[in-house]
């Protein structure tokens, strides 16, 4: 069988990352929104993405730690499932989830006079990532090989190519798509997977699909050739 | 001796591959814990595990301790307390004892190199001796600082900001410092005795021989009686519970013979248990580890209904079993667990009750709470999660203020 062969391969990469705490705490929305703009990028960025590897088995996800804050510590429903049903996949740059994130809670806090403390201890503490990337053993010139390794590779490379490549690289799409659709002209199998939302489903079971996917167009790719 | 691949089957061969991946971009380092014990207490136990796995990896890592005579321990025992935010009188006088020792032990530390690790209060005063030396500082505080004393935090601030990182238990441990400050959040080791995988004839020998029934439900509280784990509002809760489900109570905790106090909320505990038969007050010597171990797999649902907590790590152990556990939203608690996805977390007596029946009739998602706490316990509190912490926070050190590092 011949594929097709990429000018450049893939290198699979993996990441993994420490968590560094800031002194910043919220004890109400007012807090919390004056604090949601004035930290780093990474900061929003651990919040709204470091469940999806601490929680990767779970399906549903918990929400974002906004979300989860607004719920548990300010008992506020409404704008923690405002905050939660915030469309993560659709944002391409932290700048802009974070922007949407503030207005969310602003458009809420207008229509919603009512200022609630969180009780003493439940301050929401900002703290933000520190993301280390390494390449890993992991090469694919064509769609095999890349089947075979995404077999192979951990949760933290799957996510690096999907999450992290994509929003805190500012790129429109994952890396995926990025070589299937530019180094292999798979131009309906790229589309299949930028379909994918990858923010609900869990990392094992997205790992599935895109296989079942890849795997498929090997099979044919095959046909067509016979 | 505990090799890294013996943790293959627990968290896969990837997770390993990776840590071993991120070690290597330590080559040539030379990594020196510094605490002040080398037998007793927690930290010496992370230490006795985590260099020969370390090492296993090829990192050059060792650990040296301080000495000091008795009185500096005695200093440095009352500023433990006081960061723990009980009161002490700290005299002028001790502040200079710490502060000689320390100066004394200069010669024997390996100060000049790579990176030096220190541990908690008592060796924290060696950064002072830094500038001879162009090398990487971290502090590792494992106390719970969020009521520490003013006075003792306003002598030892100076010192943790001349360090290049500090690195805390849970965030509400952070302080107000120039230094940057990382989480880091302390760890089970599932291949110890009290994590380990049991036989079921070791689990059957151990409840039979406490004449606990298996055949009927068991909640189990491991800990020490200390008021501040609540072992009465649990007895309290487990009477909500008995008229609708005839389960069984096991409170398992540790000798109170040297605590005064102990010995009163034992008494305490015994008193509101009565003569119920299905209580059993289980005060277990400290060596007990299969025990513990067997109980909490042989519980139906753990309770930890702590009202205040350092980190907690019994949570972790409990949900390391597979076990639903109900746990008090306080300290690390609420790191370990996410309230209805993977345990429960209460406030009250009442919560409790209510948490405790709910979940004993309703077994199906009490195993799914069970199952979930696992995993999240498998992600994020194994001693192989803390390795790679470690080994991220000495490489950070050398890439100041970079929040995304290509190695």
């Amino acid at each position: 069988m011949s594929l097709k062969k990429a000018a450049s391969p893939f290198q699979f990469v993996t990441e993994v990352s420490l968590t560094r705490l800031t002194t910043r705490k919220a004890s109400n929305l007012t807090e919390l929104l004056k604090h949601l703009s004035e930290v780093s990028g990474s900061s929003i960025y651990l919040h709204t993405h470091h469940f999806l590897k601490q929680h990767q088995f779970l399906s549903p996800e918990p929400p974002n730690d906004f979300a989860h804050w607004v719920n548990s510590a300010l008992q506020d429903e409404r704008l923690a499932e405002k905050l939660a049903s915030i469309d993560t996949v659709r944002f391409t740059t932290i700048r802009s989830l974070r922007e949407k994130i503030i207005q969310t809670i602003q458009v809420h806090m207008e229509k919603n006079k009512s200022r609630r403390d969180a009780p003493p201890g439940d301050e929401f503490r900002f703290m933000q990532a520190v993301s280390f990337v390494m390449p890993t053993p992991f090469v694919a010139w064509d769609l095999q090989e890349f089947s075979n390794a995404l077999k192979k590779i951990s949760i933290n490379s799957l996510y690096h190519h999907i999450f992290e490549a994509r929003i805190r690289g500012n790129q429109d799409s994952n890396d995926f798509f990025n070589w299937f659709a530019h180094e292999l002209g798979e131009i309906q199998l790229a589309q299949a997977i930028a379909k994918m939302d990858p923010y609900t489903q869990t990392l094992e079971g997205l790992r599935k699909r895109i296989i079942t996917q890849v795997d498929k167009q090997i099979r044919e790719a095959e046909h067509a050739k016979a | 001796m505990q090799k890294l691949d013996h943790y293959i089957p627990i968290v896969g061969e990837n997770e390993i591959s990776e840590l071993k991946l991120i070690a290597q971009k330590l080559a040539g380092k030379k990594i020196v814990n510094v605490n002040s014990t080398s037998t007793g207490g927690g930290v010496a136990e992370i230490l006795n595990r985590m260099i020969p796995l370390l090492k296993d990896m090829g990192v050059d890592a060792s650990w040296e301790v301080i000495k000091g005579g008795e009185k500096f321990f005695d200093v440095t025992k009352k500023f433990h307390n006081a960061l723990h935010g009980k009161k002490e009188s700290i005299a002028p006088e001790d502040y200079e004892c710490y502060s000689e020792t320390v100066e004394q032990n200069y010669e024997n530390i390996s100060l000049e190199s790579d990176i030096l690790f220190i541990h908690d209060p008592q060796p924290a005063a060696l950064v002072k001796e830094r500038k001879k030396h162009d090398n990487r500082w971290v502090w590792r505080c494992h106390i719970d600082l969020s009521e520490r004393d003013e006075q003792l935090w306003n002598f030892l601030k100076p010192l943790v900001e001349r360090y290049d990182a500090a690195v805390f238990s849970a965030p509400a441990f952070a302080q107000e410092l120039l230094t940057p400050q990382v989480l880091i959040a302390p760890s089970i080791d599932p291949l110890s005795d009290k994590n380990k995988e049991l036989p079921q004839d070791t689990i059957n020998e151990v409840v039979s021989r406490f004449k606990i029934n298996p055949e009927r439900p068991i909640v189990t509280q491991v800990s020490r009686f200390d008021y501040l784990k609540d072992p009465v509002g649990v007895i309290q809760a487990y009477k909500m519970v008995k008229p609708y489900v005839d389960c069984q109570l096991v409170l398992a905790g540790g000798s109170a013979a040297d605590d005064p106090e102990g010995a009163k909320v034992l008494a305490d505990v015994q008193e509101e248990a009565g003569n119920d038969p299905d209580i059993f007050i289980l005060n277990l010597p400290p060596t007990s580890h299969i025990e513990i171990n067997a109980l909490q797999r042989a519980s139906t649902i753990i309770l930890q209904k702590s009202l205040k907590e350092g980190f907690g790590l019994t949570v972790a152990e409990g949900l390391w079993k597979g076990k639903p556990v109900i746990a008090g939203a306080v300290g690390g608690i609420p790191l370990q667990i996410t309230h209805k996805y993977s345990g429960i977390l209460t406030h009250s007596v009442e919560g409790t009750a209510y948490w405790l029946k709910q979940l004993l009739q309703s077994p199906d998602y009490a195993k799914k709470l069970g199952e979930n706490g696992k995993e999240h316990v498998r992600n994020n509190f194994l001693l192989t999660r803390h390795l790679r912490d470690y080994l991220l926070l000495f490489l950070s050190l050398y890439h100041p203020d970079k929040s995304l590092i290509y190695l």
